[in-house]
């Protein structure tokens, strides 16, 4: 098999997430699909969209998921008690109004149970059908997703990885192998969840991918303008912020808040996120014309 | 009878055997088995699968002797292989019990806990967190750090916490930390999940102490590394007692660590029948609207999938959702089960039996009553297969019991007084709590 690095590192599969990465910092917002309800959870999606997100992760419930935080798994167990399942993710994607390209976020046994048979194939299928442009797959390493990776190109997907602070050698170099569109730069050790000061470790692991021709999204403990503007200007191509905009949902559930308040809330903070990663972006700019 | 002698006393054959060594080398059992965890684990594990290649496999710098120097010392082993008369009668065959009741703490628990946490110690760690689910692997855990001087955290479910107060207590004596984990129902699979996060956060200085041969690779081939002890001991006394291998081991099954334990060596022997006894709760049918099922049978009825870090069997709705498990034994109330016996049952090297609540609470009273051993409701699941199964076994059967049932005082009572049981006492007077 020919060295697929090259090829995949330049351009991935999906055109739309490249554009989202062409000509400015990418704002990539989260949320779980279906918290607290399917119809909301709509509402917020699209609230985020124009909020200015460049590529929007929706996250497919999984009862298992232990890459989260408390407050991604308060969301994923929201929408699971309210009904969330594979085929209702599908059809939540194909009913979005949104422009922004969207990536799936969900745990490997729900792709691979999919549909007839063995492997990840079906899952894959049906998401391109529903306008699917990229996975990732936080239980699933490098290892172990060649099959999920051969869908992917089959159809047309990328398949995103996550690059942890403690990624390092080879088995950095068999993920940037493996990876398309944006490769997610995990900020910081742990699991998801707001935090408000930016990591060493962040600085750290932008260094080591600087060689790497993909873009680089940078998530975990993003909540702030502030914040994305700090990221942005330290180097990374993108943010990708989610609990703290699952906070917001939260938030809503537990004040009984109504869903235009919640969604406008959400188009808030989107908005000055995006505002902040473009002034990091601006600034980067500067600082490599004054030099 | 000269072969087989031949072969126990020689070690340098038997740890050439192809089943002792499966999963050494890549962590695959067949198609089950693997490393499916976030990336910020996979160094950790990288790195853990060098140390037991090196401490255990290679015995560097003496580690299994040491190891070994402080089962026995320390956890009390050889354990006995004992013929239960009673039981021999009454089924009319060999009935031999492998008391690793009689482990310090009282389960085989110790076997895995004590090799991880010295592990651990040789790695340079400094901290040990562990999950558990009846509390047996937590105190086993426990009383290892507290042996070995390391500070000790144990994730445990809350609805666990209650059913098992006197492990709680156990582990606190031993100077532990116990966090409640109060995510979906609060049992084993949410503990499990709950220490996998904190490792992922600090797994720089932690070593996260698995209590079964579940999760990713080396944690099922370790696990197993440490508990076959039980089958490596049992295989020469029973030859030694009765001049044969055993014609059946027999052995409850949740994760597996004391099933695989208690098979290990017994694996290349095809002549021995080895029977996994998992929890049939209440019934082996489902609700998929619930998410429930009210057993933890995953070998028995579960279907192929990707929990807590392996590829393996596993009890799930359509969707790949994880389902609820039930037992009325915390220890196996789990809904995964560990890749090698999953493999070893596709082979039709291993068969799955599931045994209910009720023959399992009656083989609880039958050996405490016939035999002088309360068994754990764990335990007790393997002599309600005996019951029920007595007839299709050969002429030796070797029995794993696996804990005693001190700890599962409470949970007898009140499940017996739900019940009408030959030979149990009249407990009423007790429920409520002793």
């Amino acid at each position: 098999m020919a060295d697929p690095s090259a090829e995949s590192a330049e351009t991935g599969n999906s055109e739309a997430i490249a554009a989202a990465f062409a000509d400015g910092p990418a704002y990539i917002p989260y949320l779980a699909v279906g918290d607290p309800d399917y119809e909301s959870s709509k509402a917020y999606v699209e609230a985020l969209d124009r909020g200015g997100a460049d590529v929007i992760e929706l996250g497919l419930p999984f009862s298992e998921p232990i890459a989260e935080g408390s407050t991604i798994q308060g969301a994923l167990v929201r929408a699971l008690d309210a009904g969330m399942t594979p085929d209702r993710f599908f059809a939540f994607a194909e009913e979005l109004d949104v422009e922004a390209p969207l990536v799936c976020m969900t745990y490997y046994n729900l792709i691979y149970q999919y549909g007839e048979g063995d492997g990840p194939r079906p899952f894959v299928e049906r998401a391109a059908a529903a306008g699917i442009e990229g996975l990732v797959v936080p239980d699933l390493p490098a290892e172990e997703a060649d099959p999920l990776r051969e869908a992917c190109d089959e159809f047309g997907l990328d398949l995103v990885f996550i690059v942890a602070p403690t990624t390092v050698g080879d088995r950095l170099d068999r993920i940037m192998s493996q990876v398309s569109g944006y490769v997610y730069v995990q900020a910081r050790l742990g699991t998801t969840g707001a935090r408000s000061d930016v990591s060493d470790q962040t600085t750290q692991s932008l260094d080591r991918l600087r060689e790497y021709d993909v873009p680089k999204a940078v998530g975990f403990g993003i909540s702030t303008g502030e914040h994305a503007e700090r990221i942005v200007a330290g180097g990374a191509d993108g943010i990708i912020v989610g609990s703290a905009l699952v906070d917001i949902v939260a938030e809503g559930v537990e004040n009984d808040l109504s869903t235009a308040e919640v969604a406008d809330r959400l188009e808030a903070l989107s908005r000055e996120l995006k505002e902040g990663a473009e002034r990091g972006f601006a600034a980067r700019a500067g600082a490599a014309e004054s030099r | 009878m000269s072969e087989t002698d031949t072969r126990t006393t020689d070690e340098t054959e038997r740890a050439r055997r192809p089943g002792r060594e499966r999963g050494r080398d890549d962590g695959k059992f067949g198609r089950y088995g693997g490393q499916y965890v976030p990336e910020a684990l996979m160094p950790a594990i990288g790195e853990l699968t060098d140390a037991y290649e090196r401490y255990v496999l290679d015995n560097e710098d003496g580690f299994m002797d040491e190891f070994r120097e402080r089962l026995a010392d320390f956890g009390g082993r050889p354990t006995p292989l004992q013929r239960a008369d009673r039981l021999s009668e009454r089924y009319d065959t060999d009935v031999f019990l492998k008391r690793e009741d009689l482990v310090h703490g009282g389960a085989h628990k110790l076997n895995n806990a004590l090799g991880q946490v010295l592990l651990a110690k040789y790695m340079g760690k400094e901290r040990i967190i562990a999950e558990t689910g009846a509390g047996q692997h937590g105190t086993a855990t426990a009383m290892a750090a507290a042996h070995l001087d390391m500070p000790c955290e144990i994730y445990m479910g809350e609805r666990d916490i209650n059913r098992q107060r006197p492990n709680v207590f156990r582990m606190k004596l031993n100077g532990a930390e116990v966090n409640p984990v109060t995510a979906g129902r609060g049992t084993l699979k949410e503990a499990i999940s709950e220490t996998m996060r904190d490792w992922a956060t600090t797994v720089e200085n932690t070593h996260y102490v698995i209590g079964s041969i579940v999760g990713p690779h080396p944690f099922p081939v370790m696990v197993r590394d440490f508990q076959a002890v039980i089958s490596e001991e049992a295989r020469e006394q029973a030859i030694e007692k009765t001049g044969d291998l055993p014609t059946d081991v027999v052995s409850c099954a949740g994760g597996g660590s004391n099933t695989m334990g208690a098979f290990a060596h017994f694996v290349d022997d095809e002549a021995v029948a080895l029977h996994a006894v998992e929890a049939g709760g209440s019934t082996l049918e489902v609700d998929e609207e619930a998410g429930v099922a009210p057993n933890s049978a995953s070998l028995y009825a579960g279907d192929e999938g990707v929990l807590h870090g392996a590829r393996t069997k596993l009890l799930q709705d359509s969707d790949g959702q994880i389902m609820e498990s039930h037992s009325i034994s915390s220890g196996l109330d789990y809904a995964g089960v560990g890749p090698e016996l999953a493999y070893l049952v596709d082979e039709g090297r291993v068969s799955p039996v599931a045994v209910d609540d009720d023959a399992a609470l009656e083989g609880f009273h039958r050996l405490s009553r016939t035999e002088g051993i309360i068994p754990a409701l764990e335990t007790a699941h393997a002599f309600g297969f005996l019951e029920e199964h007595h007839e299709d076994l050969g002429d030796r059967v070797v029995v794993n019991v696996s804990g005693r049932g001190d700890k599962d005082l409470d949970a007898a009572i009140e499940e017996t007084d739900k019940r009408d049981i030959d030979e149990a006492p009249d407990m009423s007077m007790f429920t409520g709590g002793i």
